[in-house]
């Protein structure tokens, strides 16, 4: 199935969900908010996406930008979900109910952006040791300990 | 040179042969010609390191060098891959564990100075030496097997010349570099005190 | 007097013996080659009741560092997330960047890349297959697997000079094209290499013992291998058809005919062996693509260094030995990336082994490692 297809699928499903969705470089995206982020994936998962691939945020400045990557295998396609979650205490809800492989993923944004999953298991750091202090993806992350390479392109 | 040459010659000659040497020449070409080695493998040069030592096409073992994998066992500790904070503890502790005499080689750009991941990265250790006296350095991303060998044999070079009385080098206290120190330090310990 | 018995009852096990929980830390310096993971065991006896994976002793904060270089700059620590397949990581994330950057790779550089792609894959297996084996004490597996990896790598240092961490695969096509009698000694390789999986496959998947300890260990369901996000040969070994190359197919793999190895049980043993059936489709298709490449150009014909892309971000993904390998990339239209990620298979995969690990012995904990098959280097980033 290729992005067209799928849109005409997903408005005819969930014609509420039909104005969020976006083509862009050959991908779908739906941009929901972070309040209706659980309902919405609940939604595509009934749809017949049953792989949650990457969970993943972009630092934006003002806010967070939650990425999410869900892989159909009936349909062979692929599509984004995103939200956004504000800076100062960021959390959103825990997609560990309606795919497992979001346990460990989700710890993972945790320890290097600070994001906090509400309804997550186990959330504790994954990467860093447990006492280390601060978010390292963060764009303004201070470390007195990063050299930065010379800026000569 | 070696003391086996000249075993080996006065055997030739029948038996109640006499060889003169020292402890020193005995001990050292023993202990440089059966390095047991312990593979602190953690990331890519870890793949070049496993090539070099139990396989067929590099052999090692011709050498002397048998891997090791627990550090009570082993006299040398290659430490193959990049060190992160995380894992520091855990080469120390297996260091500490190994009994003496013992020596270290770093293999690969990661542990002689952090590498390619040297700038702009908050959690890699810039060089093993910072936390561990290392004998031999191997530089390459990742070094061939036949540089690893070529170390081997330079540390067993430089094995050759130690002595095994009690003042000397390989006994010794590690210290671990306090604040605005860099390197880390060994100091020979007192007659009589285990290090 | 009563009251007594009752409360030593109650420290009993099922069978009457007194229960005493151990705690044992294994790693993270494993004597086996998966690198440095640590799992802290609870045991019963000598049986696992609840095992805790914690990794992270690699983390080197590869994505941070791609912030600040440049597109091409980034190459070279592809290389280093999956060393064991450094081809394919190039690849993936030269894809994302290709997608961005709408960037048309000539055909020869397309069978180049699959080329590669495949014999890259046939290297990672045997390692794993070899180093799972070992894990076993089954050593004679191990060397002759690693001196078939060995032809491959010569392969390589012939083509592009690196052992290990080739850089090869560039955004715009590859960095070399392919030198004289390259290809046919690919294809003498490929037909020794066969014959190698024939005597790998007597010698250590027939082998009674081998059985024992890789049959029944660490099952994973069909339904549960899709909800955990398992890919590759540990979702296909549980009976998941769910192959990228095939499925959601990129490049010029339509043009090739392959078969996509299932296994039934979803036990170590299937997953193992699905690894060494993969390495014969991949000789087919190394065959196939030498039979039908084209000449041309090796790289996009005047392709600028410094790649900036617009802003947006895109997605790619990959066929790796362990998994869907999937890059996205963030652009802020300047010349270094905004954000880069890399969707590990390793990683998803090693999320498993709390789930698989219980209910078996500590000789089984090993067994359920080899078969997931981490590079700690993916799995840390």
């Amino acid at each position: 199935m290729n992005i067209d297809e799928l849109r005409d699928h997903l408005c005819g499903q969930y014609p509420d969900l039909c104005p969020l969705f976006s083509i862009e470089f050959g991908d779908g995206t739906l941009q929901v908010e972070c309040r209706g982020l659980y309902d919405a994936a609940a939604d595509l998962k009934s749809l017949g996406f049953d792989m949650l691939g990457m969970v993943t945020a972009v630092d934006r400045g003002e806010h967070f930008e939650m990425v999410y990557r869900l892989t159909s295998r009936e349909m062979s396609v692929g599509m984004f979900l995103k939200c956004l979650v504000p800076r100062d205490k960021p959390h959103t809800r825990s997609l560990y109910d309606l795919w497992p492989a979001a346990l460990w993923q989700e710890r993972e944004v945790y320890d290097l952006f600070g994001i906090e999953f509400d309804g997550h298991p186990d959330l504790r750091r994954i990467m860093l040791p447990e006492d280390w202090v601060g978010h390292p993806l963060r764009k303004d992350y201070q470390d007195e300990r990063i050299i930065k390479r010379p800026d000569y392109i | 040179m070696a003391i086996v040459d000249r075993v080996g010659s006065a055997l030739e000659h029948g038996p109640g042969r006499v060889v003169l040497s020292s402890l020193d020449a005995l001990f050292d070409w023993a202990r440089s010609h059966s390095q047991w080695v312990m593979p602190m493998g953690t990331a890519c040069c870890a793949m070049e390191m496993i090539a070099s030592f139990p396989f067929t096409k590099f052999d090692s073992d011709r050498h002397g060098v048998i891997p090791q994998a627990d550090p009570r066992h082993a006299d040398v500790m290659v430490v193959a891959g990049t060190i992160t904070r995380k894992m520091q503890p855990a080469v120390i502790r297996l260091y500490e564990q190994m009994p003496d005499p013992k020596w270290v080689i770093a293999m690969g750009n990661c542990t002689v100075s952090g590498g390619i991941f040297y700038y702009d990265t908050y959690s890699v250790v810039r060089g093993v030496d910072e936390f561990l006296p290392v004998d031999v350095y191997i530089a390459g991303c990742p070094p061939r097997p036949e540089a690893v060998q070529d170390a081997l044999m330079q540390l067993r070079e430089k094995i050759r010349q130690e002595s095994i009385g009690p003042n000397t080098r390989h006994v010794r206290k590690l210290t671990l570099p306090g604040p605005g120190e860099s390197r880390a330090s060994v100091e020979p310990s007192e007659p009589g005190e285990v290090g | 007097m009563s009251l007594q018995i009752e409360e030593q009852r109650q420290t009993e096990g099922p069978d009457g013996r007194p229960r005493q929980e151990l705690v044992v830390n294994v790693g993270p310096s494993h004597p086996s080659t998966h690198g440095v993971g640590r799992v802290v065991v609870h045991l019963d006896g000598e049986v696992i009741t609840k095992a805790d994976m914690i990794i992270g002793y690699l983390h080197r904060g590869i994505e941070k560092m791609c912030e600040n270089r440049t597109y091409l700059q980034v190459v070279p620590l592809t290389d280093r997330l999956d060393y064991v397949g450094s081809m394919y990581s190039n690849w993936a994330y030269c894809r994302a960047v290709e997608r961005l950057a709408a960037i048309r790779v000539p055909e020869r550089a397309e069978y180049i890349r699959v080329i590669v792609a495949e014999m890259q894959r046939i290297a990672s297996h045997m390692m794993s297959i070899g180093s799972a084996a070992a894990d076993t004490a089954a050593a004679t597996l191990f060397i002759y697997s690693f001196d078939e990896r060995e032809r491959i790598i010569e392969l390589f240092e012939e083509l592009c000079g690196a052992r290990l961490t080739y850089n090869y695969v560039r955004p715009g096509g590859v960095a070399f094209d392919l030198p004289e009698g390259w290809t046919d000694s690919v294809l003498e390789f490929t037909k020794a290499h066969r014959k190698a999986l024939d005597l790998m496959d007597r010698m250590y998947f027939g082998n009674v013992i081998a059985r024992g300890r890789l049959k029944g260990v660490a099952v994973l369901g069909r339904d549960d291998a899709v909800a955990w996000g398992a890919s590759g040969p540990v979702a296909r070994g549980s009976g998941v058809d769910w192959d990228l190359r095939k499925h959601d197919s990129y490049s010029v793999y339509p043009r090739f005919d392959f078969n996509v190895p299932i296994g039934e049980n979803g036990d170590a043993y299937d997953r193992a062996r699905t690894r060494l059936l993969e390495c014969y489709e991949s000789c087919s298709i190394i065959e196939q693509a030498i039979e039908q490449m084209p000449t041309g150009p090796h790289k996009v014909e005047g392709q600028p260094r410094l790649i900036m892309p617009r802003a947006g971000d895109a997605y790619d993904h990959i066929e790796s030995a362990r998994g869907s390998l999937g890059v996205y990339i963030v652009a802020d239209g300047s010349p270094r990336p905004y954000r880069v990620k890399f969707r590990s298979p390793a990683f998803c995969n090693l999320a498993l082994v709390p789930k698989l690990a219980v209910g078996h012995t500590l000789s089984d904990l090993v067994v359920v490692l080899g078969s997931l098959d981490p590079v700690f280097g993916e799995v840390d980033r």
